[in-house]
């Protein structure tokens, strides 16, 4: 098995009301088991298309696959059966996403959320509630005991994210797909949630998509890195090769817009996208 | 939850007295003789006038007249014009009845509107969404009196179904049940037309709130962890979709109980809808405050039991 | 994604005219407004087009549809069919100018409601709480039949009793609105409460609350033919699609046209109405499109 994950000439497009909308244009992308990739780009560029569309959960319609396959295991997520296909949903690709608050069922406790996917995927576990705890406490909440019988709405923000990795980890994915996973939550909350997916990840050997619109936040956590812009993949490689040597214009001007301790600039950079237009083409 | 059960109670307590106003309100603020038999009778001398008027208290002031109504109504004391009897009386008569009508329609409204509300959210978009959209609107539009003197003449017409009262007469049944089966069975027709628009309007609830509800970050969630569409559908969305089954109570009741002076009238279904259009036409004033009042207050104790259900629903109400 | 820039009410209006159905219930609407408005004329002028229908004709009574009275004559021989169309304008009448009496109503206490909040909006809105426990049918009966049954009568108590609806609808959106950056950026600029509510709020809550006068429509529609049918809407001999009915139930289980065409002439109505508003409802509808 050469690739865990193999993308190839994936195109999206979008039917609305205004015409269609080609949301992801001719990707490719692979990913060897236990590694991990970032996604990087601004919204609208595809790369949470691009996240969904592994596991088939864009709505269709108005999401077409007008061309590509997407190979997991060597096996094309395109062609298959709704049963397989919900298989591999959460039991080999399982996601986080960027709001937790919303993500997790309010009318559901944490305890019956994370034992609904234990149950489907691993039916074997006997003891479904050690399983949470053990879980819970791995992605480092405390007085999981008790937590676990707790409603979303009774949790900070943090620790829903918390709870959300637990439900995702429970599963024993081979890939985990984070979507944004620290846009929403607060600054130190991020470099918490960011160190534990950096922990976990090696724990586990599971590989790793980051999605993320923040190329700050890669460095030390995925080995490559891609960087989409309106649809297309426009730079692709190692992470330290392309923070360090930019090709494309657009990538250069994400680098430069992190600010840095120290720089003597007055201002932060912002991206000229009439300058990039013209470059692109 | 105390609190919210506390604060609710409270609420409940002002919309009772402003109930009380309004009852009054709309009953002497109304121009008209006072006098059920008309100012111009000849043949009603004076005294019996003036006796009258002492009797409902209509030389007092307005608001005095308003305190003595309620103590009246409350104490029992305020009789009906027709029969000299106390309203409560008149109405605690037909109070079983009409409960049991009007819950049958409630449930009947309720369950429907719900699975179909459901089923149009499943097949969202699709033909059978538009056709199903098209026949709730068309039993909104539906004159209840005319479906039911349609079915009359129909039903009477090619089969003979009872249709009248709340007995069948001139039978001895065997046993309790039989006569058990029999009083639903005068129930079911008033009930079922009676819910007609209440079917229509749940379901179109429902299938908002449904199709809302799928839009959801956690249903993704849900998709993502690879259940099976049902249980999506049933497990995470519905739950979260039942506000306005349970909000809709409190629109339902109202319309039910007025919509039941017609059905019951059309039916001869002794409850207190056929009541209010008897104490209507001799212009009872008395029974009408009380029948406008205390119909007020079921629909807000109807209203108060909604919340309590929901609160049970959704942990977000329950844990305040 | 290049659209062309259009107002809220043109972007609805256009999406509107896709919805076949929505068409169609518009034209039904349209034809009874007109029929409505002739026979109005007819019937003010007394012209006896297609035929009088207050004339009575014993020899003829009781009569199934026929050549001569195309939907069949009452107990007092009069034609069924004149007496629907000159009845026809007081349906649409009560229905209209109800829904317009409510809508003022409602949109006045919404919008103090929820434009001043705080304990004005806390008082205004337990007296909508308390009007709303009302079974709405029996508290306009009870009004209208203490007053004395006539249209303008009919029409204030049903425009009186079916505000509170509008009146949330409108609270809501002032709640929502009152709070975006437009509104606070004209109170800061000094603009009086009356222009903010008129020329900043108001508008931008034109689409719901026109969906909702649509729907009110049928439902004082329904409502007058109910009041009618218990002898408590206009009296005759004016005939009403409502009273044709009550009088005819008499006679049911051998005249069925004088409960069949009325009724069908209701639900007729309603229906287009109910149709339109929620054609109109689904493109004012505006969804997020994608993420």
């Amino acid at each position: 098995m050469a690739n865990l994950l193999e993308i190839r000439n994936l195109s999206i497009r979008f039917r609305t009301e205004h015409g269609n909308v080609d949301a992801v244009k001719n990707i490719s992308l692979s990913l060897k088991e236990g590694a991990s990739l970032a996604v990087v780009g601004e919204s609208g560029s595809g790369k949470s298309v691009t996240a969904l569309a592994l596991t088939r959960l864009l709505p269709v319609p108005p999401a077409e696959f007008t061309s590509g396959d997407i190979l997991f295991q060597d096996e094309n997520v395109l062609a298959m059966k709704p049963d397989r296909l919900r298989a591999i949903r959460g039991g080999e690709i399982a996601y986080i996403f960027q709001e937790p608050s919303s993500s997790l069922n309010p009318v559901y406790s944490i305890r019956n959320q994370i034992s609904e996917a234990i149950r489907l995927h691993r039916p074997d576990v006997k003891d479904v509630d050690a399983e949470i705890v053990r879980w819970l406490t791995t992605v480092g909440i405390v007085n999981p005991e008790k937590r676990m019988h707790d409603y979303p709405h009774q949790l900070s923000g943090g620790m829903q994210q918390r709870a959300m990795i637990a439900m995702a980890l429970s599963c024993q994915p081979s890939l985990l797909v984070a979507d944004e996973p620290t846009t929403a939550l607060d600054v130190t909350i991020q470099a918490q949630i960011l160190a534990e997916l950096k922990r976990l990840r090696a724990e586990f050997n599971m590989a790793l998509i980051l999605i993320t619109h923040n190329i700050a936040i890669i460095q030390g956590l995925c080995d490559r890195i891609a960087v989409m812009f309106r649809g297309e993949i426009v730079e692709y490689g190692d992470t330290t090769s392309v923070l360090k040597n930019p090709q494309h214009p657009y990538t250069k001007a994400l680098i430069a817009c992190i600010p840095r301790l120290g720089s003597r600039e007055k201002r932060l950079k912002t991206i000229d996208y009439s300058w990039l237009e013209k470059t692109n083409t | 939850m105390m609190t919210f059960l506390l604060r609710r109670l409270l609420i409940s307590l002002v919309l009772v007295f402003l109930i009380s106003l309004i009852s009054f309100f709309i009953i002497t603020l109304t121009p008209g003789s006072p006098y059920p038999w008309g100012d111009m009778n000849p043949q009603i001398s004076e005294a019996v006038k003036e006796n009258f008027r002492k009797q409902f208290h209509l030389d007092e002031p307005v608001w005095k007249q308003y305190w003595f109504n309620m103590r009246d109504l409350f104490t029992g004391e305020l009789r009906s014009i027709k029969d000299g009897r106390p309203v409560l009386t008149r109405i605690g008569e037909r109070l079983p009845a009409t409960i049991a009508l009007n819950l049958c329609a409630l449930t009947i409204a309720l369950s429907f509107g719900l699975l179909v509300g459901v089923y149009s959210a499943r097949v969202s978009g699709g033909w059978q969404d538009t056709s199903l959209s098209t026949v709730a609107f068309a039993l909104l539009a539906i004159p209840e009196f005319w479906v039911a003197y349609l079915l009359i003449i129909g039903l009477t017409e090619w089969f003979a179904i009872p249709l009248m009262g709340t007995a069948s007469h001139g039978i001895i049944f065997p046993n309790a049940l039989a006569a058990w089966l029999d009083w639903l069975w005068h129930l079911a027709l008033p009930a079922t037309l009676l819910a007609l628009g209440g079917i229509a309007a749940q379901s179109r609830y429902v299938r908002a709130s449904m199709l809302e509800t799928l839009r959801e970050d956690y249903i993704r969630t849900a998709r993502a962890k690879g259940l099976r569409s049902e249980i999506i559908l049933y497990h995470h969305a519905l739950r979260n979709s039942l506000r306005p089954v349970i909000t809709g109570i409190g629109g339902l009741l109202p319309a039910l109980i007025g919509g039941a002076v017609i059905i019951e009238t059309i039916f001869a279904y002794p409850g207190i809808g056929r009541l209010g259009y008897q104490a209507v036409l001799e212009r009872d004033y008395p029974t009408l405050l009380a029948l406008n009042f205390i119909t007020a207050i079921l629909v807000l104790l109807g209203n108060l039991i909604a919340d309590i259900l929901y609160s049970v629903v959704d942990p977000r109400v329950r844990l305040e | 994604m290049n659209t062309p820039a259009q107002t809220p009410l043109g972007r609805i209006l256009s999406r509107f005219r896709r919805d076949r159905f929505g068409m169609i219930a518009l034209a039904g609407i349209v034809v009874l407004f007109v029929l409505a408005l002739v026979f109005a004329i007819l019937s003010f002028a007394r012209v006896p087009f297609p035929m009088d229908p207050n004339a009575t004709d014993l020899e003829r009574k009781l009569l199934a549809p026929n050549p001569v009275n195309w939907l069949g004559t009452d107990n007092l021989g009069r034609d069924l069919f004149s007496r629907m169309l000159h009845g026809s304008y007081i349906s649409l009448t009560v229905g209209f100018v109800a829904v317009a009496v409510s809508l003022l109503i409602g949109v006045i206490v919404g919008a103090v409601s929820g434009y001043y909040g705080r304990w004005v909006d806390n008082v205004i809105m337990r007296v909508v709480d308390a009007i709303m426990c009302f079974p709405t049918f029996f508290l306009i009966l009870t009004a209208v039949a203490l007053l004395g049954p006539s249209m303008l009568n009919i029409i204030v108590v049903i425009g009186l009793v079916s505000w509170t609806g509008t009146a949330r609808l409108v609270r809501a959106e002032f709640l929502t609105l009152r709070e975006t950056e437009y509104v606070r950026a004209a109170r800061s600029l000094g603009q009086r409460t009356p222009a903010i509510i008129f020329r900043h709020i108001l508008p931008n809550a034109f689409a719901p609350i026109f969906v909702t006068a649509v729907l009110g429509v049928p439902a004082a529609i329904l409502t007058e033919a109910g009041l009618s049918f218990l002898g408590f809407g206009v009296q005759p001999p004016q005939a009403t699609w409502g009273n044709i009915i009550a009088d005819g139930k008499t006679y049911m289980l051998d005249a069925w046209w004088l409960i069949v065409f009325p009724g069908l002439a209701i639900f007729l109505a309603a229906l287009a109405f109910y149709l339109t508003g929620d054609a109109l409802r689904q493109a004012a509808e505006t969804r997020a499109e994608r993420k």
